[in-house]
């Protein structure tokens, strides 16, 4: 019924696997991403419509399952017009389980089917909680190397649209501390599409998070495939007063926050993790070197925190290169704030990171 | 051994003010009096004007969210007029403003709540509602818990509690049921069936012929009635809520309705819906069959329709006037109900608004001495 048309992209190749019938493809790591800079300039949405649709035209076991893909064109849009191209039987529209679409899509991963499972916002995976802790993640282990589960979750993570306290979780935090999954979590248009196309070739089990927010930011993208290999943070500003360490959303808030420091004249380096299981430390470490002073973003809650794990292997491996404690912008230990001004006080910003910045630096 | 039949089910229909505003008088029958009739149709007016008013609050950027209401008032007026007001416990999620309104919940509340303001959640004492749930089914596992708890206290609370039929794909609608009828509690489930759930109809939902059979599967006494037909709601409630507080358990009602308007002020229906089918069920509105079958016994007309209108108009004004000249939120307020007393770690966090880290010296977060920011 389902045939592998191409199943390998150009120069990778066929990683054979006991767990994973029919093997799995490996892009070739040796061929350089294509240039960040060009005037293809298309939506955050965009790009992740077109790594599902590349690799869903190489590999005819990939499909994409979730709450409002299909008919409606997925709640956000990204699945837009795919339906038309892939037809039913590979862009399902799900009745509302989040456990139990969860739970098929991994059966269908066991299976030796490639699912992208979408939620349509992280926040509704705290009912998938048991397959996508307990199940997913621990499959291959579980069975003795037996059963694999190559699948793909995305969906919206993080606040910031006014979307209330239970439809606005970080999961990153929660989700990064079970053993077992590979986290994504792209910043821009550029990253979304390399990083989703290596989610989906992956062999195991990746969590993929996007940003409500950012799903109409615009910005290069190549139409060439290619892919980011998971655990290297680009560095996307060099300075060495200092080194800011975020990943998805908040890079932008980075971002702005360097361009405004180098006005005062404060240089730094800004580290885009691009995925966080696994975490390019090395990266982080080589950066503290030079600056020594770091700044974790993170639109986590502080408590035991993506930035508090990056705060503690700073320590750990770097402690003699600092001159000042590490600091961390996490978002209030409250619940988000459901109204505007509250929600805007409780997220990390441009301005609490170059306030962080200036006491680290001061 | 021969084969033998060991269960045999069928779901009744109950239709009782047709869409024509006729009454069914044999099965009237000790259910709604004129002055209840009335009583819900202004009931209804008045919380269908409030919906309309919410949809502009949202769309000239007044409100975060807004899930209207529209075309399922009949479910909500009812049922809570077969409920005891201030006794029993509605556990809703969020299409049956008409219901918390009949049962004490102030008007400007719900708006609060979308608007942002927490406080729109904190339900007056002496009003058996519990906050508005957003995710999916969630709250149906709450309803069966307040009823059993209730039954163990020995009161004879019965609780209502109302969702889609999207819900019902849950795995909480499942385990909420078979709690429910296995502790034989005291709980009403409502299944409000508005045909879609965003965009996903009810036959892709699921593959059964009804909701109301799922309830079967729990040995659970069920119907599927007329949702748009308020002495339907009010018979099938009563029936339901009489049997609980009897003893009986739970009770499972599908009502037929429809959602004549977007899922909410973040969709638009249009694209996905065909028109000649809202068309349809325009013609099936609670407010017009209910209205007709007024006028056709001389209890209405269009003085008393003006006048509705006119009070409607000046209670959601004074609604909206009073949700927003209430304070806004400041964010030293989200550390207010975070525990019964506040940790030093968070005073902290409320009095520099600079968390980053919970035990952060603050001149090390970029703060100065005083706590103010850098």
């Amino acid at each position: 019924m389902l045939t592998m048309t191409s199943p390998v992209p150009p120069g990778g190749q066929l990683v054979d696997h006991p767990a994973l019938p029919g093997g799995y493809a490996e892009p070739d790591w040796s061929k350089p991403l294509p240039s960040r800079e060009g005037d293809r300039v298309i939506q955050f949405r965009e790009a992740l419509r077109e790594a599902i649709s590349e690799e869903m035209r190489r590999d005819e076991r990939v499909f994409l399952l979730g709450e409002e893909v299909a008919e409606y064109n997925g709640a956000y849009k990204v699945s837009q017009g795919m339906l038309d191209e892939f037809g039913p039987k590979r862009i399902i529209d799900s009745p509302i389980s989040e456990n139990g679409f969860a739970g098929l899509g991994a059966a269908a991963a066991m299976y030796g089917l490639r699912p992208i499972i979408e939620f349509m916002s992280w926040s509704f995976s705290l009912v998938a909680a048991d397959q996508i802790m307990n199940n997913v993640p621990k499959m291959l282990y579980m069975s003795g190397g037996q059963w694999g589960c190559p699948i793909v979750f995305r969906g919206n993570d993080g606040a910031g649209g006014q979307l209330g306290s239970t439809h606005s979780w970080t999961v990153e935090g929660l989700y990064a501390n079970v053993p077992g999954v590979k986290i994504a979590i792209p910043s821009c248009p550029y990253d979304a599409k390399g990083l989703l196309k290596t989610a989906i070739l992956d062999p195991d089990p990746v969590f993929f998070l996007e940003s409500e927010r950012m799903l109409g930011d615009k910005a290069h993208v190549p139409e060439e495939e290619y892919y980011i290999p998971f655990g290297q943070a680009a560095r996307l500003r060099e300075g060495d007063a200092c080194t800011l360490v975020s990943f998805g959303r908040p890079v932008n808030f980075c971002l702005e926050a360097a361009d405004a420091l180098a006005g005062e004249g404060i240089d730094v380096d800004v580290l885009d993790m691009r995925t966080i299981r696994p975490l390019d430390m090395n990266s982080v470490i080589e950066s503290i070197k030079r600056t020594n002073r770091v700044v974790v973003v993170d639109q986590c809650w502080p408590f035991g925190s993506v930035a508090s794990e990056v705060v503690t292997q700073i320590i750990e491996r770097g402690f003699d290169w600092l001159d000042h404690p590490p600091v961390r912008v996490n978002t209030e230990d409250v619940p988000t704030p459901y109204a505007k001004q509250l929600e805007a006080a409780y997220l990390p910003s441009t301005e609490r990171i170059i306030a962080a910045v200036r006491g680290a630096v001061g | 051994m021969p084969k033998k039949v060991v269960y045999k089910a069928q779901i009744e229909h109950l239709q009782i003010l047709d869409e024509e505003g006729k009454l069914d008088t044999k099965l009237a029958k000790d259910t709604l009096d004129d002055e209840q009739v009335v009583h819900l149709y202004e009931q209804m007016s008045i919380t269908r004007h409030y919906d309309e008013v919410a949809f502009k609050l949202q769309r000239s950027g007044r409100m975060g969210t807004y899930p209207q209401n529209k075309g399922q008032e009949a479910n909500a007026a009812a049922s809570a007029l077969a409920l005891r007001k201030g006794w029993d416990w509605l556990v809703p999620c969020y299409r049956e403003n008409t219901a918390l309104f009949m049962h004490g919940l102030p008007m400007h509340y719900v708006l609060l709540h979308w608007m942002g303001d927490e406080r729109g959640n904190q339900i007056p004492e002496g009003v058996n509602i519990t906050p508005l749930s957003i995710p999916i089914g969630t709250h149906m596992l709450h309803a069966t818990g307040i009823a059993w708890a209730a039954k163990l206290r020995a009161e004879d609370r019965v609780v209502a509690t109302y969702f889609g039929d999207g819900a019902t794909s849950e795995g909480d609608f499942h385990g909420a049921m078979n709690f429910a009828s296995v502790m034989q509690a005291p709980v009403l489930f409502y299944c409000q069936n508005n045909q879609w759930a965003i965009s996903v109809p009810r036959e892709i939902q699921m593959n059964s012929e009804t909701v109301a059979q799922k309830a079967f599967a729990y040995g659970m006494p069920t119907i599927q009635i007329d949702g748009n037909d308020i002495f339907a709601v009010y018979k099938a409630t009563k029936d339901a809520v009489d049997r609980a507080r009897d003893g009986g358990g739970p009770s499972f009602i599908e009502a037929v309705t429809y959602r004549l308007a977007d899922h909410t002020t973040a969709d638009d229906a249009k694209r996905y819906r065909d028109p000649e089918e809202v068309e349809a069920w325009r013609a099936k509105d609670p407010l017009i069959r209910t209205r007709k079958y007024m006028e056709s016994k001389g209890l209405w007309d269009d003085t008393k329709q003006t006048e509705l209108q006119e009070r409607a108009e000046k209670i959601v004004a004074e609604v909206v006037r009073t949700a927003e000249g209430i304070e806004k939120p400041t964010p030293a307020d989200f550390f207010n109900h975070m525990f019964a007393e506040l940790p030093h770690e968070l005073e902290r966090q409320r009095d520099t608004m600079h968390t980053s880290s919970l035990c952060q010296n603050p001149e090390q977060a970029g703060l100065r001495a005083g706590l103010e920011r850098v």
